[in-house]
């Protein structure tokens, strides 16, 4: 790992070659900020990179995630109710970045909050927070022109979606401008409704990487480390979500303290990078 | 697309652009179905037998071409413009929107696909959608949040009847926008098969110009009807907006008439100055949701804020991109009315006119209430009478202060 500040939209490629250079995939645990509360996220946030997160997706909190399934929708909601804006996630990506500079950290979400507050300027203070890229489930190729432009004055890549509804032809207009990674939804379905089929993902990476050199990510089917195992044996990095906050509405449900929720969460994270990091040792 | 262009009547663009609103704004896995809808909805048009099939099930099932209603008493109450109501009451279902459902569920069809999905606020698209699905024999689940399942619970019923499916929805404010919410869960979920109803000319492209397409058969008959009546166009049109379909139905063969002046009514609900209201375009900021961009209620960090009217088919954060256009173009003048003031023209209409109108509507009629006396006796008003009353009763009953 290099000790040398590096500028926003640099991390994640030397993470992934360095992911590379060890021959293994990487974890991508997905937690939204401000869920249970903006100290509590915080503490989830700054434990991540300890506990084998090698890439980090932050959820900026959204009043309609229509993409979402229950688990995300709650957690966006915890984290509304809890006082979460735009600013406070820039707010705590700034607080992360001051103790970690290598960790890429990626912002995903939906596009209105980013809209509202104005995608030049949004942009601006990203970069400036040490953010390193953008995933934006609602906006299209056909759409993101704009926001790509301001993305890439500001070193931000913006890291696009494939799907197993996505034709090859349709691939080709989804890589065009995809920056960092490429993000494979491995199901048709919202987060953490549907099971990854380990085989279904096997042939959609392969056809991935026959038209790109870009690192592939797969995600929203995966809970469990053997699912994680997985497809760290096929693909270039896992994500869970659904998981990582569901772990957090359980332990509210059981009224733990803030502390023992980020244990769970960190605890959680550590079990899955360790499935992930140890799935291609496997005989 | 500003007031200078040559046409009001030209949009969208290629990629569903209404000026600076509309576009696609979906997640990715929905895309291609997006745009495998566009190719069967365009190549429809050209296709003889669709349209054939089109006309015949609108003139036998719907009952089209529906009155255009000389309201007397109305007009004679009011004492100014000429008033006749458009009657999409008297469509089968009750209400405009089973004009895009015989339209959509074609499409359907020719497109192979053998499960429909909708989504519902005051449930009249539910019913019109659950009705088209009966019809064809599909089978149909309908997304309605639970706060509208409560206040229109014979429309819950009437879907039942039909054979459709209702799915509760207990996310958000529980109202039309968290069913739209849910409803593109669904759809994202079951992409092989299923086909999206959308019941407004909002959402994603090519929804808002494919509905808006459906539903000009509204303003199409209008202007035959009219000139043979009075033989001369309307100098004014009023319809309600919520998602704005039966609105942009109404107004789009007129938009390039300079003549006729339009209006479009939003829900004020409690007022404006109060945060209980509907009234997108007065009060909210280009934003996206639901696929476009379009206004929106939202606060200044992008959150969605929840709508309310009196109307269920009304309260709705959102509106379709084409009516936000024709906003800043200035074609069209966007006003609106109270709760209050939509339940007075509801009592009125009954009374004297013996038409018990959807809530929705009475908010069209309330407006006509402040225009017509101010203008002249042989000034032509036609109003879009987009549904009919009978699923609001209850509603009415107990802003009322009667229990049933």
């Amino acid at each position: 790992m290099s000790a040398v500040p590096q500028p926003g939209g640099t991390r994640i490629g030397a993470r992934f070659a360095e992911l590379r250079a060890h021959r293994r995939a990487g974890f991508i645990p997905f937690v939204t900020a401000g869920d249970p509360d903006a100290e509590a996220s915080f503490e989830i946030l700054q434990g991540l990179p300890g506990h084998g997160a090698d890439l980090i997706e932050l959820g900026v909190p959204f009043s309609d995630p229509m993409a979402d399934g229950p688990a995300i929708q709650a957690s966006s909601l915890r984290a509304l109710k809890s006082g979460m804006s735009v600013k406070g996630v820039l707010a705590l990506v700034e607080r992360f970045r001051a103790r970690d500079d290598v960790t890429p950290l990626v912002l995903m979400g939906y596009f209105n909050p980013i809209h509202a507050y104005g995608a030049e300027h949004f942009l601006r203070d990203a970069a400036h927070a040490g953010v390193d890229g953008l995933i934006i489930v609602d906006l299209s190729p056909e759409e993101d022109g704009a926001l790509r432009t301001h993305a890439s004055t500001n070193g931000i890549d913006i890291v696009r979606l494939a799907t197993p509804t996505t034709s090859d032809r349709r691939l080709d207009t989804v890589l065009a401008g995809a920056g960092g990674f490429l993000y494979y939804v491995s199901v048709t379905g919202v987060t953490g409704t549907k099971a990854v089929s380990t085989e279904d993902v096997a042939s959609a990476v392969a056809r991935i990487r026959r038209k790109s050199r870009l690192p592939c990510a797969v995600g929203f089917g995966i809970r469990t480390p053997e699912q994680a195992a997985a497809v760290a044996r096929i693909a270039d990095a896992a994500v869970v979500g659904s998981a990582m906050v569901q772990s957090i509405a359980d332990g509210l449900v059981s009224q733990w303290p803030r502390g023992d929720i980020v244990d769970g969460a960190l605890r959680l994270c550590r079990s899955l990078a360790d499935a992930v990091h140890g799935a291609r040792d496997a005989p | 697309m500003k007031a200078t262009a040559n046409s009001f009547r030209s949009g969208p663009d290629a990629a569903g652009h209404f000026g600076a609103f509309g576009g696609r704004y979906v997640a990715e896995t929905l895309m291609p179905l997006l745009l495998d809808l566009e190719e069967a909805w365009i190549a429809s048009k050209d296709d003889p037998a669709f349209q054939a099939e089109l006309d015949a099930l609108l003139a036998h099932y719907v009952g089209r071409p529906s009155p255009l209603y000389f309201a007397e008493r109305l007009t004679r109450h009011l004492g100014g413009a000429k008033i006749w109501f458009k009657r999409e009451d008297l469509n089968h279902t009750g209400a405009h929107k089973i004009n895009n459902c015989i339209g959509q569920v074609l499409l359907a069809r020719k497109m192979g696909k053998t499960r429909i999905i909708a989504e519902t606020g005051a449930g009249q698209h539910g019913v019109a959608t659950a009705t088209v699905a009966a019809r064809f024999g599909l089978p149909c689940v309908i997304y309605m949040g639970e706060v509208d399942r409560e206040r229109q619970r014979p429309n819950v019923f009437r879907m039942n009847l039909l054979g459709a499916e209702v799915r509760a929805v207990a996310s958000g404010s529980r109202t039309l926008k968290d069913a739209m919410n849910e409803a593109l869960r669904d759809w994202v979920a079951n992409v092989s098969d299923t086909f999206y109803i959308i019941g407004s000319a909002a959402g994603p492209h090519p929804y808002p110009a494919m509905v808006r397409d459906f539903q000009t058969v509204i303003g199409e008959e209008v202007r035959a009807q009219i000139l043979q009546a009075e033989a001369r166009l309307p100098d004014l049109l009023v319809a309600c907006v919520g998602g704005g379909s039966n609105a942009i139905g109404l107004f789009h063969p007129f938009l390039d008439e300079p003549t006729v002046s339009i209006t479009g009514v939003e829900a004020a609900g409690e007022g404006l100055a109060t945060r209980h209201h509907a009234a997108t375009l007065s009060k909210g900021s280009p934003g996206v949701l639901h696929g476009a961009r379009s206004y929106l209620l939202q606060d200044g960090d992008g959150q969605v804020l929840e709508a309310h009217s009196i109307s269920a088919g009304l309260d709705y954060p959102g509106v379709g991109p084409e009516h936000s256009w024709l906003k800043e173009s200035g074609r069209v003048n966007y006003v609106s009315i109270r709760d209050d003031e939509a339940l007075d023209a509801f009592q009125w209409t009954c009374r004297l006119e013996g038409i018990i109108p959807a809530l929705e509507s009475a908010h069209a009629i309330a407006q006509v209430i402040k225009m017509a006396p101010e203008m002249e006796p042989d000034k032509i008003i036609v109003v879009g009478l987009s549904g009919r009353g009978d699923k609001d009763v209850f509603t009415v009953a107990q802003a009322l202060g009667q229990s049933l």
